[in-house]
């Protein structure tokens, strides 16, 4: 029946004119098409964000290259980490809860949607002023055009004095602006969980994407704000002639970075647990089996939250605080690596004794599983102060990150497409080129990221534009380099597969996974009131139940 | 608005905590026990300005629109004489002790600080004669109750953060 | 027979390019491994396991303990996944059942959580250990004490107490275990951020205006000791390098005497002398017996000294020398040298002059 609905949708779609369509979209408060736009505009900045890091790759193929000048080579680096955490990662996790997480929860939208656009809008602007700045950020003889302060811009580099020109501001504005359009999000996020949850869905029995995302969202409050701070304040430093971080004035460089990572530490966290979220649904569908340990799930969530918030000066082992601070760092921060664990036990489980079927989504999450641990594993021996004072601000770092960024985040954003796809399209991907993206980008990253931790080791500090020959980095470097043009590869198949399967893909019908929560209950893609009348559940997998009203999960929760 | 509040409290605690840092740091220039006079006059408007809106609040439930009207008009006064006070002490600040957000630490986090605080109010004072304006036209009712509730949290949230600015600057910084 | 049977119904290419992958990864890991470990014995790799000195040597010691264990635990986490990926594939004759529905296990997740918090409580004490072996180590009397100062994009050493100020190439004596001789560095910043890094002798510690820092250094070998500045400082971060001499006691003497004598060759080159001390040049560099006091460039008095010029961007030759001054973008773009623009004459004289700064 509502295949019928969107027959006829779909027949006046055709016959109206593309503006009014635009003026739909660009006006659109309804959360799929915002969830949508969301993840489109990340997707344009994953390719040029992918395109900064092939120019970065490309310079430190050989020693001495000359491929960019140092200048642009030190925007490049600042712009791509910008880039990706804030208008890629950022962006696309958001745009999957939005879509997602009424749909789960039994509500028909988010519960302010037009805070909800302006959330968006906002994200959306902040992308453009950074990217503005190649244009406009020029100051005083041309220096200046995009930042390249590094995207933890670190006092009093981002001076006045040392920073000419407006590209400093440009970082500052956009983040920002952006900024708030992710405490806007946060804040929808948040009351629609709490207050739209249908009837019978009581807070523990709710789909832990709905959880992770709660606890996502309750991060990004109290992270994003300091950032929010520490900007005016350098904003203030720079244009009303504060002394915030002047350190000629008695102002302190570390207050900064107290700052920026009070904010920053929290803000990975905010990234990997919506990848959390997409394990933990897909990982129970394709093993034929429920999350072992949803309680802990959550409860362990729940603490990687509340840590999260008190191991910031990790990022900051090196900047001469005293034994017993580094000491507390370092308790708090291998402490959460305890509840990390036993999530990857916890998924473990969930596969053990399980049915698996190797569909793409459930593959790109098996990877996410090794790239993760190994990832949480390099994380710890970081987590080892004097170990850090050797691995910090090296390639091993950059290592570690991209691994938890790439092997972990990206691989379970690819997941989460190849599961979602067919909800929010109504078509399947095709699964031969799933597979071949998933392999060509697994052998791609390795290739980058494993040979990534070696220089480190070997004592190449990051942000370098060249490097001196003779010290061994060379040939691990050049392998990183022939890794990124493989992942780029993949990358292009998964553009490919997304855009085929969206005009000719088969079509997938509401529920081609055998799942369980409840976007599966309705037609793909669904209506624009997403039900046609609010359910009533009895327990975490309402549509198992259904299915098996022999063996209702409402009898053992 | 709960979470709001929760995200504008990070921020000011983000800021209360460089003003603290950096008592007693500065390089040069007025110190606060030689330029600071306690605002006790202007502080109790703000503060009652939290009670007269959360009466307003309450008899706007009963349907007394005109009472509410007199202590919306009331509140939105002693918000602004609080902006008037924090006014004439920057006049003073600057003019007679030669005390600029650029002088030293002192100035950078006490006008940082205190002028956060009052563009909150303002921003509030804004919304509050938004409201007002509606009111006057006979569209607020006891059916808006809970969104005038909403308004009178975030009130009360910029009179919180007064009472911690006020500990912090006048109190403890001297 | 069971045996038989699985065998025949088991999915070989999938568990074929498994066990490849495992096999791969594995050997990957030792030939990195090996690669990492085997360091040429001239210095010029400078691994953070090739460690001389003893707080790398303690940061070493440490790794090991720290990389058995995680190594350990990935080994098991690796094995139960690869084990669950294998036994528990769907097979087709069993494709329609779903299978049992277990929701958890108490006991199962209590072990995976008290195990893990055991392990995080040893790691914790061995670190905190280390931490106050190296961070609050006692300060001997023969101790050498240097103050580094780090410039965009430059390093200014200074010995106080020697009365030394130098750039770029620290010099330090061997440190012997019956008579330490340890070196102290105070380290301060004249402008952004830096990090002091020499992996085989030290953790890094960072620069920071406004925030004076310590490290200190107990080489056990002579040789030198390549590093760089490890906290992103601007445009030229990349060529902020370090050479750290490690000399024998009376090679280090002999080294501080040489620095201590005021500058030589003024006489034999007054043309180049003029030419520093009538331009630009003193305001930024400082040469001993000359008008030159300028702090914001490198100390030259005794520039022949050094081996590199540049912070170790390039050889110290003549030829190296010309082209710093008249053009040093074409060596460092972006470094705070201006171009000089001198007349061919007067370069050929000032770096004759420079030549003869031993």
């Amino acid at each position: 029946m509502s295949s019928d609905v969107l027959a006829i949708q779909n027949a006046e779609a055709a016959s109206r004119p593309w503006v009014e369509t635009l003026h739909e979209w660009v006006t659109t408060i309804d959360h799929k098409r915002l969830g949508i736009l969301y993840i489109l505009y990340a997707l344009v900045f994953l390719v040029i964000g992918g395109i900064e890091a092939t120019i970065i790759r490309i310079q430190l193929m050989r020693p001495h290259n000359d491929f960019v000048s140092p200048q642009v080579f030190n925007r490049m680096f600042t712009m791509h980490g910008t880039t990706m955490i804030f208008f890629v990662a950022m962006p696309i996790l958001f745009g999957f809860a939005n879509y997602l997480v009424p749909l789960m929860i039994g509500a028909r939208d988010m519960a302010f949607p037009r805070l909800n656009a302006f959330g968006f809008w906002l994200t959306a602007l902040g992308g453009f002023l950074l990217y503005f700045s190649f244009v406009g950020g020029s100051g005083l003889y041309g220096a200046g055009s995009a930042p390249d302060v590094g995207w933890f811009a670190y006092a009093p580099l981002t001076s006045r004095a040392f920073s000419v020109g407006h590209s400093a501001d440009y970082w500052t504005i956009a983040l920002l602006v952006s900024g708030f359009g992710s405490i806007s999000t946060a804040i929808n996020i948040i009351a629609t969980i709490l207050c739209m949850r249908c009837p019978g869905m009581k807070l523990s029995r709710m789909p832990l994407l709905a959880w992770l995302n709660l606890v996502m969202a309750g991060m990004v409050i109290l992270a994003v704000s300091p950032l929010t701070a520490a900007q005016i304040m350098l904003s203030i430093d720079r244009y009303l002639g504060g002394h915030f971080f002047d350190t000629q004035a008695g102002g302190s460089a570390t207050l900064w970075m107290h700052f920026f990572w009070i904010f920053g530490h929290p803000e990975v966290y905010v990234l990997i647990i919506p990848a959390f979220a997409f394990a933990s649904e897909i990982i129970p569908v394709f093993s034929r089996k429920p999350i072992f340990g949803y309680p802990v799930m959550v409860a362990a969530t729940i603490c990687i939250g509340f840590i999260g918030l008190s191991v910031w000066a990790h990022h900051m082992f090196t900047i001469g605080m005293n034994s017993y601070a580094n000491s507390f760092f370092v308790f708090t921060t291998m402490a959460i690596a305890v509840p990390t664990g036993i999530k990857i036990f916890n998924w473990l489980g969930t596969m053990w004794g399980g049915k698996i079927q190797f569909k793409t989504p459930m593959i790109f999450c098996i990877g996410f599983l090794l790239q993760f641990l190994i990832a949480g594993l390099t994380g710890v021996m970081m987590s080892v102060a004097p170990f850090d004072w050797q691995l910090g601000n090296s390639y091993f770092v950059v290592a570690h990150f991209h691994y938890v960024i790439v092997g972990g985040i990206l691989f379970c954003l690819f997941g989460a497409f190849y599961y979602w796809f067919p909800k929010i399209t109504g078509r399947l991907l095709n699964e031969t080129l799933g597979k071949l993206h998933f392999w060509l980008f697994a052998i791609g990253f390795h290739l980058t990221f494993d040979s990534m931790h070696i220089p480190g080791l070997l004592g190449m500090p990051r942000r370098i534009y060249t490097y001196e020959p003779g010290r061994g980095w060379e040939i691990w470097n050049l392998i990183e380099t022939i890794g990124v043009f493989v992942q780029g590869i993949a990358t292009l198949i998964f553009v490919a597969n997304l855009v085929l399967s969206y005009f000719n893909g088969p079509k997938a019908g509401n529920d081609p996974w055998d799942a369980w929560t409840l976007e599966w209950s309705v037609s793909s893609p669904p209506p624009v009131y997403n039900f046609a009348s609010i359910p009533t559940v009895a327990s975490r997998r309402p549509l198992w139940d259904l299915k098996h009203p022999e063996d209702p999960d409402s009898h053992y929760e | 608005m709960a979470c709001l509040i929760f995200a504008e409290s990070a921020i000011f605690t983000i800021f209360v905590v460089a003003y603290l840092f950096y008592v007693g740091k500065s390089l040069s220039g007025p110190t606060p026990r030689e330029v600071l006079e306690t605002p006790i006059f202007y502080t109790v408007c703000l503060l009652s300005s939290s009670l007269t809106v959360h009466v307003a609040g309450k008899l706007l439930e009963r349907g007394r629109r005109g009472a509410l009207l007199l202590l919306w008009v009331l509140t939105i006064v002693l918000g602004a004489l609080f902006l008037y006070g924090t006014g004439q002490e920057w006049h003073r600040l600057i003019y007679e002790h030669g005390l600029t957000i650029s002088t030293n630490l002192f100035g950078t986090t006490y006008y940082s600080l205190v002028g956060l605080h009052a563009f909150h109010v303002t921003a509030g004072l804004i919304m509050l004669s938004i409201v007002l304006f509606f009111g006057l036209a006979g569209r607020v009712g006891p059916e808006q109750s809970s969104r005038v509730d909403v308004l009178s949290l975030y009130w009360h949230f910029v009179d919180a953060v007064w009472v911690v600015v006020f500990t912090v600057v006048y109190v403890l910084g001297r | 027979m069971r045996i038989v049977e699985t065998m025949q119904k088991a999915d070989w290419p999938a568990i074929i390019s498994r066990v490849v992958g495992v096999a791969l990864l594995i050997a990957g890991v030792l030939l990195a491994a090996g690669l990492c470990t085997a360091t040429p014995p001239d210095n010029s790799v400078p691994s953070i396991f090739d460690s001389h000195s003893t707080p790398a040597d303690s940061i070493r010691h440490l790794s090991h303990f720290v990389l058995g264990i995680t190594g350990l635990i990935f080994l098991v986490v690796f094995s139960l996944l690869s084990y669950v990926v294998v036994k528990f594939r769907r097979r087709v004759a069993d494709a329609e059942r779903e299978p049992a529905q277990v929701y958890g296990s108490t006991q199962i997740e209590l072990a995976w959580t008290i195990i893990p918090i055991l392990i995080v409580v040893v790691l914790f004490l061995a670190t905190a250990r280390v931490i106050h072996a190296i961070q609050d180590a006692p300060r001997p009397a023969e101790a050498v004490e240097v103050t580094a100062i780090g410039h965009q994009f430059w390093w200014e050493f200074q010995y106080p107490k020697l009365g030394i100020v130098t750039a770029n190439e620290l010099h330090v004596p061997v440190s012997d275990a019956a008579h330490p001789t340890p070196t102290f560095l105070k380290l301060l910043s004249a402008d952004t951020d830096h990090s002091f890094w020499v992996p085989q002798l030290a953790g890094k510690t960072d620069l920071i205006p406004n925030h004076p820092n310590g490290t200190w250094i107990d080489p056990h070998e002579t040789g030198l000791f390549l590093g760089q500045c490890a906290q992103y400082c601007g445009t030229q971060h990349a060529k902020m390098l370090l050479r750290v001499y490690v000399d024998t006691p009376e090679d280090f003497n002999a080294w501080v005497r040489g620095q201590q004598e005021p500058a030589k060759g003024g006489e034999k080159e007054a043309a180049g002398r003029h030419a520093f001390e009538t331009t630009a040049c003193l305001n930024c560099h400082a040469i001993t017996g000359t008008n030159g006091t300028g702090r914001f460039g490198p100390d030259l008095t005794h520039l022949m000294s050094r081996r590199t010029i540049a912070s170790g961007a390039a050889e110290n030759s003549a030829q190296n020398l010309r082209l710093w001054i008249q053009n040093p973008d074409s060596i460092k773009p972006g470094s705070l040298m201006p171009a000089m623009k001198l007349s061919d004459a007067d370069l050929d004289a000032l770096v004759r002059y420079l030549e003869t700064l031993q």
